[in-house]
This record gives structure tokens, C-alpha cells and sequence, in this order.
């Protein structure tokens, strides 16, 4: 899979803390949809489960199913996040597709 | 006697009427503009002629979108869409062109000069239409050469991305439509736009007055918020929370006439070309924002 189809940014907020966002490229096919054209059922294809990790350590999980929009954008907070920590955050779907990203957080981060 | 008198002063009186609306039709599209930009400063005096750009954001009771809006600034959905137009920008057709050489300056701040007056055709030109001739010359087999863009969601979506990223080479760029006015058949595309615009249309008995002049501000049927007439297509194509991609301008239309129970026009059609013209006209000046997310 060469496109990227994980982007990460991160803000401080007000209080503090670092919001991580998350924008994965994915269908996220609910497995209800027929195609128009062919009749067939379009099959379930949907990121399962998304994890964050601050420095290595997990720190949020998500079990994400077919409720989540197309492309969809998560986010977390995580308190106790300063300059040149490293976030990383990985999913995986149905198909076994899956994918990573890593960023260490900066001064405007 | 008295009855064909009164006759011919009906039709006297007839004649002199359409000879003041025949005048009063060629309208200058300067003074729509002022009178357009004048109303709203006197329904929303609060908000400055600039933040008509941000579209339905700008206008007040609408504080709760625009919130989640500027949510949207750290990491904008439209951004995959983007990357995707991007790409295929860059990537060159099979003779070693690629889009750039189709457009002055290789693309770059050329946007807001659409749509423009092609005179010897006598046409509005907008960037699809541009985008689409430029992959046929070059003998692209993009999917949306050929396509049907009204009923092919695909070709759509990457035409949309493709001419997205077009616009943003332009961002910022105040929207400046490239028509010279004294063409009087330029004018008469204005006027057709113009007329589309105002009239009535649809099992509603809507016009696109009737939400962006009268309901500015409110929400259509408590789900649509609707924007005001000035600012309308500065940031398209945008990617819709609902839709979950990036969308042409057109298609906004043909979503637009069916959310008023109107049968929409055909994606790239002439109503729609001399609509985006007069659009764009009422928003002359703005900055461009595209690609941007809308509600």
C-alpha cells in the first residue's frame, strides 16, 4: 500500500492535556449495501480496532465497527504529553489490512 | 369604438411595459452584486462582507457548526481527498504531460479567474470542463472522461478531488471570474444564471432565494443549515459531514434542487454553468477556500 491512509495531528488544549487526531482513508462497508448494478452484496470491510501508544505504552483502544463513518476521524486525549514524546498509532480491519503511523510531538504540536 | 380603443391603449400600455422590462432585464452585474452584498449588511450587520466566505459559519445562530466546523482545522476530512487530486495531477498521461501543461502558469493561482467566457464558443467554462478536455487531449483514460458524473459516483468523486486540488494551488486568491460584460452574449449567460437563481422550481414552489435570501440563517426542514447568497461557491468542491467525500460544486446543485423536490440539471449542463457564473459574480472578491468542509 504505498497512498498513506494514516494521518496524524496532535493540539494542546486549553487544559493542558494533547489531543491526538486520527484520519484513516478506509470504506468502512457496513456489509448491508447491495451493488446496483450486480445485485451482489457489498461485503463487510471495516477497521476493527485502533490503538494509540504515547512512548511505546498503550494508552486508548478503540473497537471501532459499523457504525463509524467512511474515512473516519478519532481522537483521544492524553494527559502528562510533552515535546518529543512519540505517538504512534496502528489499526487493523476484517481483511487483515493494517497500517502505522509515528510522529513525535513538537514545540506548536 | 370605445372597446377598441381601450384595446389598442391595453396593448400601447402592453408594449411600453415590455420595452421597460426588456431594459430592466439587462441588468448590470455590478449593481446585483452591490444590492445583493447590501441586503445582507443590513439582515446581519454583524457580520463582516470577508466571513461571507466561510459560507453558513459566518452567520449568526449557526455558533454550534461553526464550532464543530473549526474543529475540523487540526485535521480536515477533505485532506485524503486532497492527496488523492494531488496525485493524480502529478501523474503524467501516456504521452509524459501531465495536467499542468494544460493550464497557464502550470495551474498555479489560476483558479480564481473561474469560471471564464470563452468567446468564440459563447460559453461558460469552468474547471471541470477544463480538467476533462485536458485528459482527453492527452488521451487520458481517467474514469471520468466518458463518465456519466450525474450516476457515476466514482468518477465524480475523483474529478471533484482532481479540480480540488486545482483550487487550492489558488487558495486565498480573491474570486475574480474572467467575463468581460460588455460581450452582450456573456451578459445573457449572467442573465440565464441569473434567472435560474430566482426562479421557482419543484413540487415546493422553492427558488435558491427562497433559502439563501429569506431563510438565510435558518435551518431547511430543522436538518439543513442554510448559508447566505453571498460567499456560495468560493470553497468548492468541499467534502459534506454526510458525504464523507470530497463533491463538485455541480453536484452541491443537483443535491441542492433535490433537497427543494426540484428535478436536477445534468452535472456540467449550461443552467449550471451560467448558475456557477452568477454565483460567483455575487461572491466576486472573496477569498477562495477550497477545498473546505461544508454542512
Amino acid at each position: 500500500m504505498s497512498e498513506q491512509r494514516t494521518r496524524i495531528r496532535t493540539k494542546t488544549t486549553d487544559d493542558g492535556a494533547t489531543e491526538i487526531f486520527v484520519l484513516i482513508s478506509h470504506p468502512m462497508e457496513t456489509g448491508l449495501r447491495v451493488n446496483p448494478q450486480t445485485k451482489e452484496k457489498i461485503p463487510v470491510h471495516i477497521v476493527q480496532k485502533i490503538t494509540f501508544y504515547l512512548n511505546s505504552k498503550e494508552v486508548a483502544v478503540a473497537d471501532t465497527g459499523t457504525g463509524v463513518s467512511a474515512n473516519p476521524l478519532v481522537s483521544v486525549r492524553v494527559k502528562n504529553a510533552k515535546k518529543g514524546d512519540k505517538i504512534r498509532v496502528t489499526w487493523t480491519d476484517n481483511f487483515g489490512q493494517k497500517d502505522e503511523q509515528d510522529i513525535v510531538l513538537g514545540d506548536g504540536a | 369604438m370605445r372597446t377598441g380603443n381601450r384595446r389598442t391603449r391595453g396593448l400601447l400600455s402592453g408594449t411600453v411595459v415590455a420595452l421597460l422590462l426588456s431594459t430592466a432585464a439587462w441588468a448590470d452585474p455590478a449593481s446585483d452584486t452591490k444590492q445583493m452584498r447590501d441586503f445582507f449588511k443590513a439582515r446581519f450587520p454583524t457580520v463582516a462582507l470577508e466571513d461571507y466566505a466561510n459560507g453558513l459559519y459566518a452567520l449568526p445562530g449557526f455558533e454550534e457548526f461553526r464550532d464543530q466546523w473549526l474543529a475540523f482545522r487540526d485535521l480536515a476530512p477533505y485532506e485524503i481527498g486532497l492527496a488523492n487530486g494531488k496525485k493524480l495531477w502529478e501523474t503524467p498521461f501516456r504521452n509524459g504531460k501531465t495536467f499542468s501543461s494544460c493550464f497557464k502558469n502550470g495551474g498555479r493561482n489560476i483558479a480564481q479567474g473561474y469560471p471564464y467566457w470563452d468567446k468564440p464558443a459563447k460559453k461558460v467554462r469552468t474547471v471541470e470542463m477544463d480538467l476533462i478536455d485536458c485528459a482527453t487531449r492527452n488521451g487520458s483514460e481517467l474514469s471520468f472522461v466518458n463518465a456519466n458524473l450525474d450516476r457515476d459516483q466514482k468518477a465524480r468523486a475523483q474529478l471533484a478531488e482532481l479540480s480540488a486540488y486545482l483550487y487550492s494551488l489558488a487558495r486565498g486568491k480573491p474570486l475574480k471570474p474572467d467575463v468581460d460584460f460588455t460581450d452582450r452574449d456573456a451578459l445573457k449567460a449572467y442573465e440565464q444564471g441569473k434567472k435560474f437563481w430566482w426562479a421557482r422550481r419543484g413540487q415546493w414552489n422553492f427558488s435558491c432565494a427562497s433559502c439563501h435570501v429569506n431563510l438565510a440563517g435558518a435551518t431547511l426542514a430543522g436538518s439543513q443549515p442554510l448559508s447566505a447568497g453571498v460567499g456560495h461557491g468560493v470553497a468548492w468542491p468541499a467534502q459534506r459531514t454526510e458525504w464523507t467525500r470530497l463533491e463538485t460544486l455541480h453536484y452541491r446543485y443537483a443535491a441542492c434542487l433535490s433537497q427543494m423536490r426540484a428535478r436536477p440539471q445534468a452535472h456540467g449542463s449550461e443552467d449550471l454553468n451560467n448558475l456557477e457564473l452568477y454565483e460567483k459574480i455575487m461572491s466576486i472578491g472573496l477569498p477562495l477556500q477550497a477545498p473546505a468542509m461544508r454542512n
